[in-house]
């Protein structure tokens, strides 16, 4: 109370000093009114025109969004063929599909007296309903086919070895967790596919009271159970299910994808930026160094690639030989470069998807009805190859081959550790020729095999083996067959060419041309009874 | 690659604590860990329903009068079928063994799944297709008031039947 007192005369006199009349403060306010939107762009860009070397390394690293990226760039990471963009493109699918799916998020009910209504709503009559549906239809078959794309990328150019090993494990969550958010989509538009599609699904998840049944343990131990009421919180499809496949939908998978989303970025910085070849950090004649002087009897070899460790923030090096002019050498700069190539991608991505949804509708058949299944309910594309597992074994098919090729794929890098070639597409020539003679043997092998279960038949056609016990055909069916094939095909390769890495692109190799060739024929060949037809057009007519 | 480069990119692996401060600060962290593992675990628990929304699966069917010998009748919303012979009532639900669809029943008695291609003979054993188990008899009972009551999540041996 005392100091207030004592105080506030001095400030009155403080304020009178100036004097009534001189306008210093009010001309100040004025001239920092005018120049305030000079300043909010200081304080919110903290660079100059990113024109030198300094404020474009500042415009990137000043930049929350695009300090992610490093503020130099090797030229090699630019070029068409080390990414074909598939990373960038899938990145900015998962952005589109946000977008699109928070805009229908305004118009759709999660409930099934209303879902399907509110569907019709955003076809019919919701303003640009239609596109943002088709767009995010759209986008997520894209984004699934990119992501598989971009696996294939990374493998090979063998961008999955040393210390971008983690980064495999991380991308290969990612591919689980684009085909959940997919699989989860799928029901909330209520219809008959969705429905039928989902129960499916849901009895799939059910399906590994096919083993706890022979083990004799499904009254006490019943993990089928659990995983299918976990997933639809009732015994059927309905209401239940609905709203827990909408909170994964738009919160639980979303939030998960995202943080594995910037780790798998965050790696790519750590684990010394985009693959590249050996070749691409070669010194040009005219840079190169003198040799380093060394302590005599102590050969020290010269360093003939760039560093490991990324560029630090301001593109400076890290290292204990000297580096001058030289620790920058094949590099460029970020801004505007890689920005340009990333703008470019991100163009034609968002082109591709609005043309697709311009003109292709995204497919809405009549509302669920529990009691008429579909025939033949035919999942998305992606999961036809494994609908067509699941036709030989409902366990096997859809938990256990899916379990087996994402971990085996998952520790592909901590059995392959052969550093050699990476950053060459299939390694070199040797490798090509694997993946092709890979193909051949994948399209014999999975043909021959589809063709047998076709026209001759398995275990239950036959007279002398129609009452074999069940887990002779979880374990013994055209799938299980398939994996075993290929992982002999993959070893008979590494021994053949004393290379882990050649078995490793044996097995990848097989294992696209199998998810290829079954998505084909479950797509194209599988009709009504989920019997076999040579095109649609052969269904029978009811 | 150099053995050098192998250091650096391979496992720095964790020592084993060597004095009683390692050994405390490990097991604090491992308290730790395995509190907030089984806190995840307990909130796990809310998403497992322990009320059904279809918990009441008990069907009245009608008195067992209105249902002649030889009868053989489908109920679509339970997906049920009913069947009365000299022996007596039993009940055989459509639900596929395989992934849930609906099985068909065909005329001469045979049931088959239009999704995978199931078949199953007349009493629901596996004939052929993907299912991995017989099709589901259900239990029936007959109420205080004298009607027929299908019980669809109690499942009976197959062969068992209810005389009236």
């Amino acid at each position: 109370m005392a100091d207030t007192q004592v105080e506030s005369p001095k400030k009155q006199e403080q304020v009178g000093g100036r004097g009534i009349g001189d306008d210093g403060a009010l001309r100040e306010f004025g001239s920092n009114l005018v120049q305030t939107p000079g300043r909010f762009r200081d304080s919110m860009i903290r660079h100059g025109t990113p024109t030198s070397s300094r404020t474009r390394s500042q415009a990137i690293f000043t930049n929350f969004f695009l300090h992610i990226l490093p503020t130099r760039t090797h030229v090699h990471a630019i070029k068409a063929m080390t990414t074909l963009g598939l990373g960038v493109a899938t990145f900015v699918l998962f952005l589109l599909l946000c977008i699109t799916g928070i805009l229908l998020m305004v118009y759709y009910k999660p409930s099934v007296d209303q879902a399907y209504g509110s569907m019709l709503d955003i076809m019919h009559v919701v303003p640009t309903g239609r596109l943002m549906r088709n767009v995010h239809r759209w986008s997520a078959h894209a984004m699934v086919f990119c992501v598989i794309l971009h696996m294939a990328r990374a493998f090979y150019t063998a961008a999955y070895k040393g210390r971008r090993q983690f980064n495999w494990v991380i991308g290969m969550s990612l591919f689980v967790m684009t085909l959940a958010l997919s699989f989860t989509g799928y029901l909330l538009p209520w219809d008959q596919l969705a429905f039928w599609a989902v129960t499916i699904g849901a009895n799939i998840a059910q399906s590994p009271q096919e083993l706890t049944d022979v083990l004799g343990i499904t009254s006490w131990f019943d993990v089928g159970r659990m995983q299918k009421e976990l997933l639809l919180g009732a015994h059927h499809v309905g209401q239940e299910a609905l709203i827990r496949f909408y909170v994964l939908h738009v919160m639980v998978l979303p939030i998960v994808t995202s943080v594995l989303i910037a780790v798998h970025f965050w790696r790519i910085r750590k684990d010394g930026g985009l693959v590249r070849p050996r070749s691409a950090d070669e010194v040009p004649a005219d840079h190169a160094t003198p040799p380093a002087k060394s302590p005599p009897g102590k050969a020290v070899s010269p360093v003939t690639s760039a560093p490991l460790k990324t560029y630090g923030l301001m593109g400076l090096m890290h290292g204990k030989t000297p580096a001058v002019n030289r620790e920058l050498r094949n590099t460029i700069s970020t801004w505007p470069n890689v920005l340009y190539v990333i703008g470019a991608v991100s163009m034609v991505t968002v082109l591709a998807m609005l043309v697709l949804g311009m003109f292709f509708d995204a497919p809405l058949r009549e509302m669920a009805n529990p009691a008429v299944p579909e025939n033949p309910a035919k999942a998305p594309w992606y999961f036809l190859g494994l609908q067509e597992l699941v036709s030989y074994s409902a366990f096997m098919g859809g938990v256990g081959i899916p379990a087996i090729v994402v971990i085996g794929l998952a520790l592909v890098p901590y059995l392959d550790r052969e550093k050699e070639d990476t950053g060459i597409w299939f390694s070199g020539a040797q490798g090509r020729r694997v993946a092709l003679w890979s193909v051949g043997f994948a399209v014999v092998v999975v043909v021959g095999m589809l063709w047998f279960t076709v026209s001759v038949g398995w275990l239950r056609d036959w007279e002398s083996t129609a009452h074999v016990p069940q887990i002779v055909i979880t374990i013994f069916n055209p799938g299980t067959v398939f994996v075993v094939v290929f992982a002999l095909w993959s070893l008979f390769i590494v021994k053949r060419t004393n290379s882990t890495r050649m078995g490793a692109i044996g097995l990848f190799t097989c294992f696209l041309v199998g998810f290829a060739i079954l998505t084909y024929f479950a797509t194209v060949h599988r009709g009504p009874n989920w019997d076999f037809f040579w095109s649609e057009s052969d269904w029978p007519v009811h | 690659m150099t053995p050098k480069q192998d250091q650096l990119t391979g496992a720095k692996r964790f020592k084993t604590p060597k004095t009683r401060r390692d050994f405390l600060g490990l097991a604090a962290a491992w308290s730790a860990v395995v509190a907030l593992a089984m806190a995840m675990l307990g909130a796990m628990r809310l998403p497992m329903p322990s009320v059904f929304p279809e918990s009441n699966s008990r069907v009245k069917l009608g008195t067992p009068e209105r249902y002649a010998v030889g009868t053989k009748q489908y109920f679509p919303k339970h997906r049920l079928w009913l069947f009365r012979d000299e022996a007596g009532f039993h009940a055989i639900s459509a639900t596929c063994t395989h992934l849930g669809c609906i099985a068909v029943r065909n005329d001469d008695g045979t049931f088959h799944c239009p999704c995978h291609g199931s078949k199953f003979d007349a009493i629901g054993n596996v004939e052929g297709g993907p299912a991995p188990k017989a099709l589901v008899w259900v239990q029936l009972t007959v109420s205080p008031e004298g009607w027929l009551v299908a019980d669809t999540f109690k499942e009976v041996k197959q062969g068992t039947v209810l005389v009236v």
